[in-house]
């Protein structure tokens, strides 16, 4: 199971972010049906009405949409998923300066860093 | 149907010495799966039992799903008590008959389908299944009716985790969503995500009664958390103990 919830946040938050993730990534390919909130809720340990909730949500930044024909189905909207995957990456681009940061390295050492990380990817 | 299924206003309980409920108000909606908690010796098991319709109240009104407990509401109403109550010498068949015989919504299939996979034979005894085989059977049972409201007092205090799972797993794919769950326990951490919202008894009264999600967002801790918390003891620290 990589449904990782933590702590601290609310769960319906988390399970929202990991579904995004999951349609980013393509786990769940555009176009293609979600599985229903009951097996999403087994799945991940959790309420029903709590995944209900974080689908609403999936559902309201148009990631998702339900219509009474076919459930739910994920978008296959390519625009909006571009923009969102940009999104994340800048995330995970800024954490990585947060962090390298906290470690005392510059701005231009950091960058440093990548390249020579993605040299070694190279090699 | 009214969205109301638990109504207790000014509820009062003692036993003879203080009181373990006091003026204690509460009102649960349909449709949800919520945490009784709070430590040893609240009233979590009183509380329960006079939903049950088992204990009377010294004052105060209880009603649950429009009715004073009693016939009516014992139909609508599946209770797991805290401890085994079937007799040993029973087969797993005599513990169906006897439901069968009892609930008239009792789904016979569907416990016959979850003992089949709790490895339980219809020959088998009572008395030879190991604890947490019984609680598991038990909680077949009851979560095979289908009851407007679930009470399940502590369904997970004496099992393994792999069992707990498997608990927790049978009460959310066997509860259908207009059906209420009332869960107490104190293992708050295995079962918190499971919960819609959470009651937490504190000195005879409810001291908190409000969503998992709203206490993480406003609190920025888990429910677990909360509680460590909330009931935060120091072993040697106050209190005045006179033994003579």
């Amino acid at each position: 199971m990589d449904w990782q919830l933590s702590e601290e946040r609310p769960i319906f938050q988390q399970l929202y972010e990991e579904m995004c993730r999951r349609i980013l990534t393509g786990r769940y390919p555009p176009g293609s049906r979600m599985p229903s909130v009951r097996e999403l809720a087994a799945e991940a340990g959790v309420n029903p009405n709590t995944m209900q909730r974080a689908l609403q949500q999936l559902d309201g930044a148009g990631l998702t949409e339900s219509t009474r024909a076919d459930g739910r189905t994920v978008t296959a909207d390519e625009t909006l998923t571009r923009r969102l995957r940009q999104e994340l990456a800048g995330g995970a681009a800024r954490r990585f300066f947060c962090e390298t940061a906290a470690l005392g390295f510059s701005r231009a050492e950091a960058k440093e860093l990548i390249l020579r990380e993605e040299d070694g990817h190279h090699e | 149907m009214s969205d109301t299924l638990i109504q207790c206003t000014d509820l009062c309980k003692s036993y003879g010495a203080g009181p373990v409920l006091s003026h204690l108000n509460l009102t649960l909606g349909a449709g949800r799966i919520v945490g009784l908690l709070g430590p040893n010796g609240t009233g979590k098991t009183t509380l329960i039992k006079i939903l049950a319709g088992l204990l009377q109240p010294t004052s105060g009104q209880v009603l649950v799903d429009g009715c004073v407990p009693g016939p009516e509401s014992k139909a609508v109403v599946s209770y797991l008590p805290d401890r085994m109550y079937f007799a040993d010498w029973m087969k797993a068949k005599d513990l169906l008959d006897l439901f069968e015989d009892f609930y008239r919504d009792f789904d016979r299939e569907k416990a016959e389908r979850m003992c089949a996979s709790l490895g339980i034979t219809p020959d088998q005894r009572v008395k030879t299944m190991s604890k947490g085989t019984r609680e598991k059977m038990q909680l077949a049972l009851v979560m095979s009716r289908r009851a407007k409201l679930y009470l399940l007092d502590e369904p997970i205090a004496g099992v393994d985790p792999a069992a707990r799972d498997f608990i927790m797993n049978t009460i959310l794919t066997n509860y259908s969503s207009d059906g209420t769950l009332l869960i107490s326990t104190h293992l708050i951490g295995d079962i918190e995500r499971v919960l819609d919202e959470v009651i937490i008894l504190k000195d005879a009264d409810v001291a908190l009664h409000d969503s998992v999600d709203n206490i993480r967002q406003n609190r920025g801790m888990s429910v677990d958390a909360l509680f460590r918390e909330m009931f935060r003891m120091d072993p040697l620290e106050g209190g005045y103990f006179d033994a003579r």
